[in-house]
């Protein structure tokens, strides 16, 4: 429950320190962490419908410039709208015995990595994990891969070194109890937390 | 006499609620010698020390116990030969309270064949270690009927998962006695005892990451050995009790370090780019097995401990884990993952040659008793975790189940040397 809240706050304190100047595009925020693709544009209807608005009243000046410029307001809330969901994605995924993540969950780590490069107060901690088909030690060890190489991506996605800690829980901690790959699969993650500065 | 004093360090402990244990046992020794226990005079009912020795021996999958059927010579001399055909040998004992709570039990071991007396002791403790008296007594029974120390005395470590709850326990080697030495919200992992018994290394995250304590039975006292940012783990003690093998993740990659146990002369001791873990000592202590990924799978290698080249040792197919010699430094044992399963497999390190101890779906975290002739291990029963042992001829298996709590990580203890 704790771990939730903060991470509300942390979102919340994202949004507010990444884009100050444009209160009213994060004020939509809330809705797009429950977008289900980064890309679908169908997910942030309200916006669009304020730009348009806002285009209308602006149309007898220059329509053409108008019309650029509702369309530039929508595409930042979408791109906006699209990181957020991406930062309220905080696990990535690993195959057996692999300490790289899927490719799939790249645009995550990316999204996380500009958003602390952005942000020089924020603190994550990266932890990583392993299914259970390993010894104990040698769990322990793959997860401090699986950790490290999640760190070093974060990284070169525009975070600094400093704002970022590894740890390892092996096979401990699991999120799923079964003996089976859907169990396993579930099991072999890097989870990004975010700490306040102190 | 022979006094066990040793065991009045366990009092300093703190002793939970007695979990009841159910114990099954599969199999039989190639040969098994027939014994009888006769119930020993003047034992409490509520605890028999008979019952314990017997329960001991029968374990071992070496002897048959045959009911004494009625049949109780109170001595040597009263033994009507004749009457105990089919019989090798005879336990006879004799309890007596003295001054309070002081247990003195007097006990002959009779050869039934040869006619003769082929042991006679007299042990003594305060009552509530009775059971210690009777693991020291089926220890000096199976000693002489079989060559070979018994363990029963010994201790084993492992760590109990209940609802979120860690606790790493110390108990007796028949799983009875269970007294908690550290209780956490957090993981801990990899318990390892000293040579002497009288220490024990593990890795516990209550900090926040995995970092290696090493604690005191007798006074609870401990130290943090190793904190170094990332992962301190795999705890190892180097047969004279000197030195411990850790593994370190503060230059990247888990590799292997050895430190002096007062913290002195830290040095690491594998170079490679991959995952090196769990060292185990050799047992003249020149040498370390460990489990290490750098041929593309994790197998089991060896090396000098003065670090250079390391050696291949499993070629299995599967991923090999969790190596521990022999006492005598004859064979390894390691868990191996192959075809869906972990196995418990002994490697005789002349010959070469592979067995299986065990086939089972998760049989994990092997280590050998003391003398050699049982192997303590983690498996599943039920979707709980619990300890195993098998004979190291894999002819005998023995599932211990506890009342509560997931199983894992167990660990055999060494010999306690009596201190007299």
């Amino acid at each position: 429950m704790n771990k939730l809240i903060l991470g509300m706050i942390t979102v919340s304190l994202l949004a507010a320190c990444s884009s100050p100047a444009q209160k009213e595009t994060t004020s939509t925020a809330p809705a797009a962490p429950q977008a289900s693709t980064a890309a679908d544009t169908s997910a942030t209807p309200t916006s669009a419908a304020d730009s348009n608005v806002a285009a209308t009243s602006n149309m007898a000046a220059d329509p053409a410039a108008a019309d650029a410029a509702a369309a530039k307001a929508k595409a930042d809330a979408d791109a906006k709208a699209a990181e957020l969901a991406l930062l309220d994605k905080r696990t990535v995924y690993f195959d057996t015995d692999i300490d790289v993540f899927h490719d799939a969950d790249k645009e995550i780590i990316m999204a996380h990595g500009k958003n602390l490069g952005k942000v020089f107060l924020l603190k994550a901690r990266v932890a990583g994990y392993a299914d259970e088909r390993g010894s104990s030690e040698y769990n322990l060890a793959l997860g401090q891969r699986r950790a490290q190489n999640t760190k070093k991506a974060l990284v070169a996605a525009g975070a600094k070194e400093g704002q970022i800690s590894t740890v390892s829980y092996g096979e401990e901690k699991a999120v799923a109890t079964g003996h089976d790959e859907s169990a396993w699969a579930q099991n072999r993650r890097a989870e990004i937390s975010y700490d306040i500065a102190k | 006499m022979l006094r066990i004093s040793v065991f009045a360090f366990l009092l300093c402990l703190t002793r939970f609620a007695q979990a009841e244990l159910s114990i099954e046992i599969t199999g039989a020794g190639e040969h098994q010698t027939p014994v009888s226990v006769i119930r020993f005079a003047g034992e409490d009912e509520s605890q028999r020390i008979s019952e314990v020795v017997s329960k001991d021996l029968a374990r071992t999958g070496l002897f048959k116990l045959i009911d004494p059927a009625g049949r109780a010579p109170r001595d040597a001399s009263a033994v009507n030969f004749t009457e105990w055909n089919g019989v090798e040998a005879l336990l006879i004992g004799s309890v007596t309270q003295q001054s309070g709570d002081k247990l003195f039990v007097t006990f002959q071991l009779v050869d039934t064949v040869r006619r003769s007396e082929l042991l006679k002791l007299t042990v003594s403790s305060n009552k509530q270690q009775s059971r210690a008296i009777a693991h020291h007594i089926a220890d000096r029974v199976y000693e002489r009927l079989t060559g070979t120390p018994g363990v029963f005395s010994t201790r084993i470590a492992y760590v109990n998962r209940h609802e979120g709850n860690y606790r790493l326990v110390v108990a007796d080697s028949d799983g009875f006695g269970e007294q908690a030495l550290l209780s956490s919200k957090e993981p801990i992992m990899s318990p390892a005892w000293s040579p002497d018994g009288t220490r024990i290394a593990y890795v516990s995250f209550e900090q926040g990451r995995a970092m290696v304590f090493v604690q005191t039975l007798s006074t609870r006292e401990r130290v943090l050995m190793a904190a170094f940012p990332g992962s301190n783990s795999a705890p190892a003690w180097s047969p004279d009790g000197s030195q411990l093998a850790l593994v370190l993740t503060r230059d990247n990659s888990s590799q292997l370090y050895l430190v002096g146990v007062d913290g002195s002369d830290l040095r690491r001791i594998t170079f490679s780019d991959t995952i090196d873990t769990e060292p185990t000592f050799s047992p003249d202590g020149k040498s370390l097995l460990f489990t290490s990924d750098r041929g593309g799978s994790p197998q089991i290698y060896s090396m000098s401990i003065d670090g250079g080249r390391a050696t291949r040792l499993t070629f299995e197919s599967g991923n090999s884990f969790s190596p521990r010699y022999s006492p005598d430094g004859k064979n390894v044992v390691y868990s191996l993952y192959s075809g869906g399963t972990f196995s418990i497999v002994v490697h005789d390190l002349e010959s070469k040659q592979v067995q299986y101890l065990t086939s089972n779906a998760r049989d994990k975290k092997p280590s050998f008793a003391p003398n050699g002739k049982l192997v303590l291990f983690a498996t599943e029963s039920s979707g709980r975790g619990i300890l195993a042992t098998v004979s190291s001829d894999g002819r005998v298996k023995q599932k211990m189940v506890a009342q509560s709590g997931d199983i894992r990580e167990p660990v055999w203890g060494p010999f306690i040397k009596a201190m007299n």
